[in-house]
């Protein structure tokens, strides 16, 4: 496996009233937490990385391979949004079959591994409900359990724990870890909590105004009094 | 990007069909009519074109003013009385109308206010000697206010239903009186709808052609659409139906530019399931009470009207007749097929501008998405009347008019459907694809696998009801059939009205009976109002 997982170079995004810019390089099996005030641009990285949204110029690089005209699918990302990571009509089974075949034709096997992920994330047993039945926490375990089965190397995840409680977010955060573990996977995720960032980052990238103007471990991130922005993310006064 | 590259080749090329072939079937209809305008030595506008020109819009002011200052005291007096027996059957029953063809509405409003009506049966009872007349002016109104003032008052309702419910709390506890909640209130909301509620209605009494057909008499009341076919199929005057024709683009298209300036579409939002309180409803229940019986005697009764008559039609002799057989099958077999086609082109005009959106879209792809709305709403442009009118001297070259009649009344019947399709399925389709697009695209699961496990299952019901409003439309259509109207080409509103023309008038009460209940069944389960089950939170 290639060092670097994700590359981005002189990556330009324009939108009607503002451009973004993005340079960056993630290490194979780092945990990258995406830090910034709201209108930063987190979401655009993600975007852009996950093939949502085409760049008007630099490259992406994933794992080593440009992936200039490749679909989202197409990519070696799993994504996880704040909410609506499943289909609501579909049972809970169903849905993390689909991170198996995109048409839900499962062998055996396939059936197996989908038993095998949901109760690996805690909801064995789960398989015949639906979405609408589970808590917003038990819902993003699924969302996890799909990433699990399909087995991508990049994940990103944009705010999982936002419409967590506390509690959850420990359990989430906690198992996040776990998995990374057993997965080997490069790991971004954005994040509003500094408590996130200790508890389940190696880096941290801050973005401000469009680019990313700081990248380095956390341990650095954590200590800073200063720019302003990054003292006001962490919560320290700026006077 | 909601799209993957195969879906987004497809949905360019589809776009591309969509586009070409309605404006070059609008086209071509268009084209003939201009190759066929000028060269007579007839002066260009006389008089009789005038007076048809001045009674289209006459009658249309006239029909919108009666059906809008009826419906806001009755939508004023559904909106305060919340709770009393039947409420929500009133409200189902205003929608009765727009499900019933016009053939058959103008029957059921012939029975009620005819010379045999009950109305004019109560009139000689109280003594009076002239019974009203349902033909001419009179009867177009009454048809066009049966049709529309159900119409305003269903809109009028759902916009004082988006009223706060506190609104009603804080009035209440203020102590303000009927008109200071009429004023400060009600009317305020009122008047932001009812320039879009009156645009519609407008739009809908100036190209209404059946009803005029139907309860027009003479010269003294024909509109322009009316006018076109008579010059095509009693005077043999193509260049009148022609020139007829130009008039009747010109007046839509003044009235589609003016409706684009002044007046937002109406729209029923979901209100189900919040509780309002009206205090103020106990202090007017007599009144209101007056106004929501007449009002549901006068919607109900053609309706029932209808019904008896057409029970009391032979139906032995009916079921029999080859004839009324041929009518049927031709009929829904041109409903069926234009139903399919108009979801086919409605697919690309909801999808394709989505997919402009997208930062990274081509300009070839923007612009299909700018023209694709177009599409949308040509026939409203283009009334079908004209359009009918084109493929009518069209087909005339080739000699036969009646072997290619069904496959254009097939996609006119498709355009005219278009409008409400797109409008059920754009919503339906944006918020769908707000919530699903992203996910789906980035598990790859695209192209069939999408429509077949994450937009059929959530987009049924829209399709499903644009889907049999689009067959009960065309099930219903008058306009393009008789233009056409050759021998051996029947359809049910082509015999019926024949039946109508020829005094057969039981015949006729059956057969509007039969098209009525098809096309009721097919419209109604759609419209009624949803059941506040829980519903799976969908993800949030």
């Amino acid at each position: 496996m290639p060092d670097t997982a994700v590359r981005l170079t002189d990556v330009t995004v324009r939108f009607e009233d503002k451009r973004l810019a993005f340079d960056c390089a993630i290490a194979a099996g780092d945990a990258v937490a995406v830090a910034g005030p709201s209108g930063a641009g987190k979401s655009t990285l993600f975007n852009v990385i996950a093939g949502f949204q085409t760049p008007a110029t630099g490259t992406v690089s994933l794992l080593g391979q440009d992936m200039a005209g490749r679909d989202p699918a197409e990519r070696p990302v799993s994504v996880i949004f704040q909410d609506n990571n499943l289909f609501a009509h579909l049972s809970i089974a169903d849905n993390v079959g689909l991170g198996i075949h995109p048409g839900l034709k499962l062998d055996t096997a396939g059936r197996q591994s989908v038993v095998a992920a949901l109760s690996r994330v805690g909801l064995g047993g789960f398989e015949r409900r639906l979405p609408g039945s589970l808590s917003g926490g038990e819902r993003q375990r699924v969302a996890l359990a799909r990433a699990l089965v399909r087995r991508r190397p990049i994940l990103l995840l944009d705010e999982p724990f936002a419409a967590l409680d506390p509690a959850m977010r420990a359990d989430m955060a906690k198992l996040l870890l776990e998995l990374r573990a057993e997965t080997k996977s490069t790991m971004l995720f954005i994040t509003h909590q500094p408590e996130d960032i200790g508890r389940l980052a190696d880096r941290v990238m801050f973005l401000e105004a469009g680019a990313i103007v700081l990248d380095e471990p956390v341990r650095d991130f954590l200590s800073r009094r200063e720019p302003p922005g990054v003292a006001k993310f962490l919560g320290h006064s700026t006077l | 990007m909601i799209f993957a590259r195969a879906e987004r080749k497809t949905l360019r090329v589809a776009g591309g069909l969509a586009l070409g072939g309605v404006f070059a079937f609008v086209g071509v209809a268009t084209a003939m009519l201009l190759a066929h305008a000028g060269g007579g030595d007839a002066p260009l506008f006389d008089a009789y074109i005038w007076r048809v020109a001045q009674f289209t819009l006459m009658q249309a002011a006239l029909s919108t003013a009666l059906s809008i200052l009826l419906a806001i005291p009755v939508a004023r007096a559904l909106a305060r009385q919340r709770d009393f027996w039947g409420r929500v059957w009133i409200i189902r029953l205003s929608v009765v109308p727009l499900g019933l063809p016009a053939l058959v509405a103008a029957l059921g409003v012939i029975e009620v206010w005819g010379r045999q009506g009950v109305v004019n049966d109560l009139l000689r009872l109280g003594g009076l000697q002239n019974p009203v007349s349902v033909y001419g002016l009179a009867g177009i109104l009454i048809a066009h206010v049966f049709f529309n003032l159900p119409l305003a008052a269903r809109f009028l309702l759902a916009a004082l239903d988006r009223i706060p419910a506190e609104y009603w709390l804080s009035s209440a506890n203020l102590g303000m009186g009927g008109g200071a909640v009429f004023r400060l209130i009600e009317w305020p909301v009122i008047r932001r709808v009812l320039p879009g509620i009156a645009g519609l209605v407008f739009m809908l009494c100036v190209t209404s052609f059946t009803i005029v057909l139907t309860l027009g008499g003479g010269p003294a009341a024909t509109t322009i659409e009316v006018a076109i076919y008579q010059a095509l199929r009693f005077d043999f005057d193509p260049q009148r139906a022609v020139l007829l024709a130009f008039l009747q683009i010109a007046v839509t298209a003044v009235l589609l530019w003016l409706l684009s300036l002044f007046a937002r579409p109406p729209e029923e939002g979901a209100t189900a399931g919040r509780a309002i309180r009206r205090f103020d409803g106990r202090r007017r229940r007599l009144a209101d009470g007056v106004v929501i019986v007449v009002f549901t005697l006068f919607t109900a009764a053609p309706l029932a009207a209808t019904l008896a008559a057409g029970l009391a039609a032979d139906f032995g002799r009916l079921a029999l007749d080859p004839l009324l057989h041929r009518a049927l099958f031709t009929s829904l077999a041109i409903s069926f097929a234009s139903a399919c086609l108009s979801l086919a082109i409605a697919l690309p005009v909801v999808l394709v501008p989505r997919l402009a959106e997208a930062g990274d879209a081509g300009v070839s792809t923007r612009l299909m998405g700018r023209a694709l709305p177009a599409v949308g709403s040509l026939i409203l442009l283009v009334p079908p009347v004209v359009v009918a009118t084109g493929w009518f001297l069209v087909l005339r070259l080739f000699g036969e008019t009646g072997r290619f009649a069904p496959a254009v009344i097939t996609v006119i019947n498709a355009l005219m459907a278009l409008p409400f399709v797109v409008r059920v399925l754009e919503p339906a389709y944006r918020t769908h694809l707000a919530r699903t697009a992203r996910l789906a695209l980035s598990l790859g699961v695209t192209g069939m696998h999408r429509l077949l496990w994450i937009d059929w299952p959530a987009l049924r019901k829209p399709f499903l009801t644009a889907f049999a409003f689009a067959m009960a439309l065309s099930l219903g259509d008058l306009g393009a059939v008789a233009i056409f109207g050759a021998e051996g080409f029947v359809t049910l509103p082509w015999l019926l009205f024949s039946r109508m023309a020829s005094y057969r008038t039981a015949d006729a009460a059956g057969i509007a009976l039969i098209l009525g209940v098809i096309c009721l069944a097919l419209t109604l389960p759609s419209t009624a109002p949803e059941r506040p089950t829980e519903r799976p939170a969908a993800d949030a």
